[in-house]
C-alpha cells in the first residue's frame, strides 16, 4: 500500500503547492489546507501502514495483543489536524477582514498596502 | 597605564555634568588631565632612555587570549607625549575656538574619547585590543569630522572618512589575525620575542597586504589620501589634533610597531617606498594647487605621511632615526600651523589665502609663530624640521631606492617650500586686504598652543642632541628593534643633503614668487585629477547603491508568490540533491492492496486535482470536503480510528466555515497566463515527485530506534489508559497538548476580535489594533527604488489588473445571485433564509464601514 500512498501524497503536495502559487488569497488558503492534509498523510505513510489493528489495549490486559499500528505518529497527526484547523479558521477570518478593508483578494496587490 | 586610558574615558563621561556647572571654563579644567598625563609619561623618560620598557599586565578575556596589557617603550612614549601634550593645548584652544557654541560639551566628550582611544591604541600590546582602539579612533573621528552635522558637506566628509578607514580596518583585522596565527600569539611582545621568522611564513604577503591596507587607509596614503583633505570640514581643533598630529599617524605607528616582525624584506621595501614616494608627490602637488589654508595644510600632511612611510620602507638604521625625528618635527609644526590657520579663520572669517594679506601688524604673535612653524615645515635651520629633513635626504641617498624615488622626493621638497612660503607670507605680508570684520589678535588660550609648540620646535632644533637622546632615538630603537648608535645634529658639514636642501629652498622660493602663474598652469591637469582615486571612491559608492537596488528589486520584491517559489525551489533543489545522491529508492510493488482502498485513494487524488482546476468556489469547497473525508477514510482503514473521528469532525467544521466566509469574497478570477500556470505547475509537480521519493526512502531508513515501544508497554501499567494514542496526548506529551490548546485559544480570540471589532473612523470611536483603514483602490507609490519608466510600467499594469478584477467581480456577482436564487427555491429554504439574513446584515455593516472609509 505504501508506494500507492506515496504517489497519492505526492499528488496532494503538487496540488497544494500549485494552489499556493495562485494570485487569489482564497486559493492560497485552500492550498494550505491541502498542504496540511498532505503532511499528515506523509507522516502516516512513512511510519508504515497497518490494517485493522488500532493501538488499543483490551480490557483486563496490560499489553496489546499481537502487532498493533504505531501510536506515536497517530498522536502527532492528531495534534496537527487540530492545529491546522485553528490556523485555517484564523486565516479564513483574516482574509475576510482583509478583503473588507483593502478591497482586493489579489496577493500581488496586497503587497502595496503596507505604506 | 590602563588607568591613564580609562581615566580619560571617565572624564569624557563626566564632561556634560561638568559643563552644566562650569560652562565655558570646562575645556580649561579638562585640559588639566592630559597635562598631568604628559608629566606622568615624561617621568618615564629616564627609564626608557636607559633602555628599559614599562609593562603593565592585565588579563581581560583570558579565554580568548585578549588582554589589556600595555607597554611603554620608546615609540609609544613619543606618541603618548605627543597625544597628551598636544591634546592639552587642543583642549584649551577648542574652549576658546568654540566658545558659546551650543554643542561644545558634545565636542569635548568626543575629543576626550578620541584621546583615550588613541592613547589606548599606541599603548596596547594585544593585537585585538589594538584593533578595538583603532576602530574607536575611526568612530570618534567620524563624530568629530561630522561635528557640524547640519552641514551636508561635513556629513559627507565624515562618512567618507569613516568608510575608507573602517574599510581598511576590516582588512587590518584579517591581517592581524593572520599575524597572530603565524606568530603564535596575540601579544606583540610575544610575537617579537618568538623565534618564528614571519617574513618566511607562507601567509607573509597576504598578511602584509591586509595590514598595509589598514595602515594606508588610516594614514591617508595614495590612493586613499582623498579623505583627509575632505576631513577638513571638521572644526580646526579637530584638524589640528586628529588629522595632523595624531590619528592619521596611527597607520604609521602600526607599520613602525610591526617593522621588527615584518619589515626589511624586499616586499616591504618596494611597497612602502613606492607608495610613500607617490603619496609625498601627490600631497605636495595637490598642496601647491590649493588656496584654502586648511587644504594647503592637509595636503602637506598627506605629503608628510608619505615621507614617513617612505622612511619606514627604507629599512636602514639611519632611516629609522630620520623617521622618529621627522615624526616629532611634523607633529610639532603641523599642530601649530593648523591652530594658527584656525586663528586666522576665526579672526578674519576666511581661510582663502588669496583673500588675505598684511595681517602682520594686526596679529603680530600669530604672524611670528606662523613664520617659525613654516620654517620648520620648509626645513630651514635652526628648526627641528631642518634636522629631520637633512636626515631624510641622507638616508634616502644611502638607502635602497632608485633615482626615480629620489627625484620624486626632491620635487616634493621643492613644492613644500612653496607651501610653507604661501602659509607664512601670503596672509601676513604684502598689501593689506580689508576684511569684513575688525581684526585683532587671538585670545591668549588660543595662542598658547601654537606658541608652545613652535617654541618646542625651535628648542628641539637648537638642541638636537638632547631631543634625540631623550625622545627620538629611543623611538628609533623601538622601531628598529635593536640599539642604534647615532646622534642628531644641526650641522653635518657641507655635504650632498645640504646642497640638495639649498637647491630645493632656492627653487621653491623662486616658484613661490610665481605661485599664481604656477596654479594657473597646473589647472591644465584638472581633468586628470577629477578622474583620480576620489572619483573611484564615488563610483564605488554608486556601484553599491546600484547593486543593492538591483538585489532589493530581485530578492525583496514584496511578492509573496515569488518568495514562495524561491523557497520551494531551494528546498526541492537542496533536499532532492541530497536524497538522490546519498540514498536509493526501492520501489517495492509487491504489496497487498484491496479494491476499496484503491477507490478511496483515487477519490482523494482526483478531488485534489479537481480543486486545483475548478473555477467555482462551491466546487472548490465541495472537492476540499471530498479530500478531507477521503483522508479520514484512509485513517480509519489503517487502524487510526481516533484520527478518523477527528478528521471527520474537523472537516465538517471546515466546510461550514468555508461556505460561510468564502461567499463573501469575490469569485475566482483567472488572471494567470498559460505560461505562468505552466511554470507553477512545474514547480508543484517537482515538489510532489520529491515528496513521493522522500516517503519511499524514509520507509526503508530507520535512523533512531523508535520510542513507541516504551509508550506501548507502559500505557496501561503506568498511565492507566488503554487507548494508547490518547495516553500519548494527555500523558506522555501532555505539555504539547497544552500548547496546542493555547494555540487554539489564541486563534479563537483572534477570530473573535476580527469579527467583533469593526473598522471605525468616527471621531472618538475605539481604535483597535488591525483596524487600519485604507481608502479603496489606492495605488501607493511603493516602488521607490525603481526608475521612472519602470514605475510607469508597473502603474499601467496595475490599472489593467484592476480593470480585469472589476470585470470578474461583476461576473461573479451575477453568478452568486443566480445560485442563491436557485438555493432558496430548494427544500432547505428556512436554513438558507437565516443564512441569507445574517449575510445581508453583515453586508450592510460592511457597506457602512466602507462609506466611513471613503
Amino acid at each position: 500500500m505504501e508506494p500507492i500512498m506515496a504517489i497519492a501524497v505526492g499528488c496532494l503536495y503538487a496540488a497544494a503547492i500549485y494552489m499556493m502559487l495562485r494570485r487569489s488569497i482564497v486559493k492560497l488558503v485552500i492550498g494550505l489546507m491541502l498542504l496540511s492534509n498532505a503532511a499528515n498523510l506523509l507522516i502516516f505513510t512513512s511510519a508504515g501502514m497497518t490494517r485493522g489493528a488500532p493501538p488499543l489495549i483490551p480490557v483486563g490486559a496490560m499489553q496489546p495483543e499481537g502487532i498493533i499500528a504505531d501510536p506515536l505518529p497517530q498522536a502527532l497527526i492528531l495534534t496537527a489536524i487540530v492545529i491546522a484547523f485553528g490556523v485555517l479558521a484564523f486565516a479564513v477570518v483574516l482574509i475576510h477582514r482583509a478583503y473588507n478593508i483593502i478591497h482586493t483578494d489579489n496577493l500581488d496587490q496586497m503587497k502595496d498596502t503596507d505604506t | 597605564m590602563q588607568l591613564s586610558v580609562l581615566v580619560i574615558y571617565l572624564l569624557a563621561a563626566l564632561t556634560p555634568w561638568l559643563y552644566s556647572k562650569q560652562q565655558a571654563r570646562t575645556a580649561n579644567i579638562l585640559a588639566l588631565l592630559p597635562a598631568a598625563l604628559t608629566l606622568w609619561f615624561a617621568s618615564h623618560i629616564p627609564l626608557i632612555t636607559s633602555g628599559g620598557i614599562l609593562v603593565h599586565e592585565y588579563a581581560w578575556i583570558p579565554g580568548l587570549d585578549i588582554s589589556l596589557t600595555m607597554v611603554l617603550d620608546g615609540l609609544s612614549l613619543m606618541f603618548a607625549l605627543l597625544i597628551c601634550g598636544i591634546g592639552t593645548f587642543i583642549l584649551l584652544y577648542a574652549g576658546s575656538y568654540l566658545k558659546g557654541h551650543k554643542d561644545l560639551a558634545r565636542f569635548l566628550v568626543t575629543l576626550l574619547a578620541f584621546m583615550g582611544s588613541m592613547l589606548g591604541l599606541i599603548l596596547a600590546d594585544n593585537l585585538i585590543t589594538l584593533f578595538v582602539f583603532w576602530e574607536l579612533t575611526s568612530i570618534t573621528s567620524y563624530l568629530l569630522i561630522g561635528f557640524k552635522h547640519e552641514s551636508a558637506d561635513a556629513r559627507k566628509a565624515a562618512l567618507q572618512g569613516l568608510i575608507v578607514t573602517v574599510g581598511g580596518g576590516l582588512a587590518l583585522l584579517a591581517g592581524l589575525i593572520m599575524l597572530a596565527g603565524a606568530g603564535g600569539s596575540y601579544s606583540l611582545q610575544e610575537i617579537f620575542n618568538s623565534s618564528e621568522v614571519l617574513s618566511e611564513h607562507p601567509l607573509y604577503v597576504g598578511m602584509m597586504i591586509c595590514i598595509l591596507l589598514g595602515a594606508f587607509t588610516k594614514s591617508a596614503q595614495f590612493p586613499f589620501h582623498f579623505w583627509l583633505p575632505n576631513a577638513m570640514a571638521a572644526p580646526t581643533p579637530v584638524s589640528a589634533y586628529l588629522h595632523s598630529a595624531t590619528m592619521v599617524k596611527a597607520g604609521i605607528y602600526l607599520m613602525a610597531r610591526l617593522y621588527p616582525e615584518l619589515g626589511g624584506t624586499e616586499f616591504w621595501i618596494n611597497t612602502l617606498t613606492s607608495f610613500g614616494a607617490l603619496t609625498m608627490l601627490t600631497g605636495a602637488f595637490m598642496a601647491v594647487r590649493s588656496t584654502d589654508l586648511k587644504k594647503l595644510l592637509a595636503y602637506s600632511t598627506v605629503m608628510a605621511l608619505g615621507t614617513l612611510t617612505l622612511l619606514l620602507g627604507l629599512s636602514t638604521e639611519l632611516a629609522m632615526m630620520a623617521f622618529a625625528a621627522y615624526l616629532l618635527a611634523h607633529s610639532l609644526y603641523k599642530g601649530a600651523l593648523f591652530m594658527l590657520a584656525g586663528i586666522v579663520d576665526h579672526e578674519t572669517g576666511t581661510r582663502d589665502v588669496t583673500q588675505l594679506g598684511g595681517l602682520r601688524k594686526l596679529m603680530p604673535i600669530t604672524a611670528i609663530c606662523t613664520l617659525i612653524a613654516a620654517f620648520s615645515l620648509a626645513g630651514l635651520p635652526p628648526m627641528f624640521g631642518f634636522v629631520a629633513k637633512e636626515l631624510l635626504l641622507e638616508s634616502l641617498l644611502k638607502g635602497p631606492v632608485g633615482l626615480l624615488i629620489i627625484l620624486m622626493v626632491i620635487t616634493s621638497a621643492i613644492f613644500v617650500v612653496v607651501v610653507a612660503a604661501v602659509i607664512a607670507l601670503k596672509p601676513f605680508y604684502g598689501r593689506f586686504v580689508p576684511q569684513a570684520r575688525t581684526i585683532h589678535e587671538a585670545p591668549k588660550l588660543m595662542l598658547a598652543g601654537p606658541v608652545v609648540l613652535t617654541t618646542l620646535s625651535l628648542l628641539a632644533g637648537l638642541f638636537p642632541a638632547v631631543t634625540g637622546q631623550l625622545i627620538t632615538l629611543p623611538a628609533s630603537m623601538a622601531v628598529a628593534g635593536q640599539p642604534i648608535e647615532g646622534y642628531l645634529a644641526l650641522w653635518h658639514g657641507i655635504n650632498l643633503p645640504l646642497l640638495l636642501s639649498i637647491i630645493s629652498l632656492a627653487v621653491g622660493y623662486g616658484l613661490y614668487r610665481y605661485w599664481d602663474t604656477l596654479r594657473d598652469t597646473l589647472r591644465i591637469l584638472n581633468p586628470i585629477i577629477e578622474r583620480g582615486p576620489e572619483a573611484g571612491y564615488f563610483r564605488f559608492m554608486q556601484g553599491i547603491v546600484i547593486v543593492s537596488e538591483w538585489q532589493t528589486r530581485v530578492l525583496q520584491n514584496g511578492s509573496m508568490r515569488n518568495y514562495l517559489r524561491t523557497i520551494i525551489l531551494t528546498f526541492v533543489g537542496v533536499t532532492g540533491y541530497t536524497l538522490l545522491w546519498r540514498y536509493q529508492v526501492h520501489w517495492n510493488w509487491d504489496v497487498s492492496v484491496y479494491l476499496h482502498e484503491i477507490v478511496v485513494v483515487l477519490i482523494l487524488v482526483s478531488a485534489a486535482a479537481a480543486v486545483s482546476i475548478t473555477g467555482s468556489r462551491l466546487g472548490a469547497v465541495a472537492t476540499m470536503g471530498s479530500v478531507g473525508f477521503s483522508v479520514a477514510l484512509i485513517f480509519i482503514l489503517f487502524s487510526a480510528t481516533d484520527l478518523g473521528i477527528t478528521q471527520i469532525l474537523v472537516e465538517t467544521l471546515t466546510v461550514i466555515l468555508l461556505v460561510l466566509v468564502l461567499f463573501r469574497l469575490p469569485g475566482f478570477s483567472s488572471t494567470s497566463t498559460p505560461a505562468e500556470r505552466g511554470r507553477d505547475a512545474f514547480v508543484a509537480v517537482l515538489t510532489g515527485v520529491l515528496m513521493t521519493l522522500l516517503i519511499m526512502i524514509t520507509i526503508d531508513v530507520q535512523l533512531f530506534p523508535s520510542i513507541s515501544d516504551y509508550m506501548i508497554e507502559n500505557s496501561q501499567p503506568l498511565a492507566y489508559g488503554r487507548n494508547i494514542v490518547n495516553v500519548i496526548l494527555v500523558d506522555y506529551r501532555a505539555l504539547d497538548t497544552l500548547g496546542e490548546i493555547f494555540v487554539l485559544a489564541l486563534a479563537a480570540l483572534g477570530v473573535y476580535a476580527m469579527i467583533k471589532f469593526r473598522p471605525d473612523t468616527q471621531p472618538g470611536a475605539n481604535h483597535y489594533a488591525g483596524t487600519l483603514i485604507l481608502p479603496p483602490k489606492q495605488v501607493p507609490e511603493k516602488h521607490l527604488v525603481l526608475s521612472l519608466d519602470e514605475r510607469k510600467q508597473i502603474k499601467e499594469e496595475q490599472i489593467r489588473a484592476e480593470k480585469l478584477r472589476i470585470k470578474a467581480e461583476a461576473e461573479a456577482k451575477i453568478a452568486t445571485e443566480t445560485s442563491s436564487l436557485t438555493a432558496s427555491n430548494s427544500s432547505n429554504a428556512t436554513e438558507d433564509d437565516s443564512l441569507n439574513t445574517t449575510s445581508s446584515d453583515e453586508q450592510s455593516n460592511n457597506s457602512e464601514s466602507n462609506k466611513g472609509a471613503q
